[in-house]
């Protein structure tokens, strides 16, 4: 390594970069968040046509109840797959056309971080439905999704943070209108979700129009 | 170390040794493995360089276990956190123009 013209511009770029590099993982896609919003906006439509549906049915078969709440499970696990899974897909696209790993350091790091409050979201969860306790579903994984969020906001872009807090907020208003958490999750995981993407991709994914042929 | 002119600390020229100080500074501790999957180098090379920068007292070294697994971990020492906020300010007064 030749000593003269240091360039230290270049040199003070170089030094921001690994240390941005190294601490946030930057491959997040805004394009992970509108897919995931658009397939929990279409769970919920699907749910709310369900739950509709036995309600006109009029009847105290509980064979029907169960048989519901069993679709309606199913129908939960299914839509948070085909998210996580979109979600994926785009941050795989970004990191891979940035040239950047998708796991390492600060990955381990996000997921690590955002993992605690969705675990003990998730237990907690199964334990209001083990006891048939219903009404606080909606607000717990709005609330435990926003946690996890401002949790694993700092290892990642730091706007994050916002969709968290919108999202605990939301499920604490939830509380207060116990009936009505399908909409309530809707609004979150869908809406805010999608809008929270279309603005991420705005602002950090948008290509100049010359250059998005691949 | 220090070129008397610039200020600027030979130790850092090296684009790898510049890089683990950059990452050492803004991460408590990163192991072996991720430092050269950021920094994108190989074995060998990364040691020489992590061996040298142990030597000027400007990071620590960890070893440590991972089931049955070595695990060398890194982090800065309060010297070596001074010296690269010097080497950073140098580089600033160079943009500067200052002297």
């Amino acid at each position: 390594m030749k000593e003269q013209d240091p360039r230290p511009l270049d040199t003070l770029q170089d030094i921001r970069r690994m240390m941005q590099r190294s601490s946030r993982f930057i491959s997040l896609s805004g394009l992970s968040g509108v897919s995931a919003g658009v397939t929990a906006f279409a769970g919920s439509i699907l749910a709310y046509r369900w739950i509709r549906y036995y309600h006109e049915m009029n009847s105290a078969d509980e064979d029907l109840f169960h048989n519901l709440v069993f679709r309606l499970l199913m129908l939960a696990l299914v839509v948070l797959a085909i998210a996580v899974l979109s979600a994926f897909y785009f941050t795989w696209r970004k990191a891979k056309h940035h040239h950047l790993p998708l796991w390492d350091l600060t990955s381990r790091r996000l997921v690590g971080n955002m993992m605690i409050p969705l675990g003990a979201g998730g237990l907690l969860i199964l334990a209001m439905l083990q006891y048939d306790e219903w009404r606080f579903v909606s607000p717990a994984c709005l609330i435990f999704y926003g946690l996890a969020l401002v949790n694993g906001s700092r290892y990642t872009l730091s706007d994050v943070k916002y969709l968290g807090l919108l999202q605990i907020f939301l499920g604490l208003a939830n509380t207060q209108f116990p009936g009505y958490g399908l909409y309530f999750w809707a609004t979150g995981f869908g809406l805010l979700h999608i809008v929270y993407g279309l603005i991420m991709w705005w602002k950090y994914d948008k290509e100049p129009a010359s250059a998005v042929k691949e | 170390m220090k070129n008397p002119i610039t200020g600027l600390n030979k130790i850092f020229e090296s684009r790898i040794r510049m890089g683990v100080m950059s990452i050492l500074m803004v991460n408590e501790e990163v192991n072996f493995n991720d430092l050269k999957q950021l920094l994108e180098v190989t074995d060998g090379n990364l040691a020489t360089h992590l061996v040298n920068l142990e030597e000027n007292g400007f990071i620590k070294v960890h070893k440590g276990f991972v089931g049955r697994k070595t695990n060398t971990t890194y982090s800065i020492t309060r010297s070596g956190e001074k010296a690269f906020q010097e080497h950073i300010a140098a580089l600033e007064n160079m943009i500067r123009g200052v002297k």
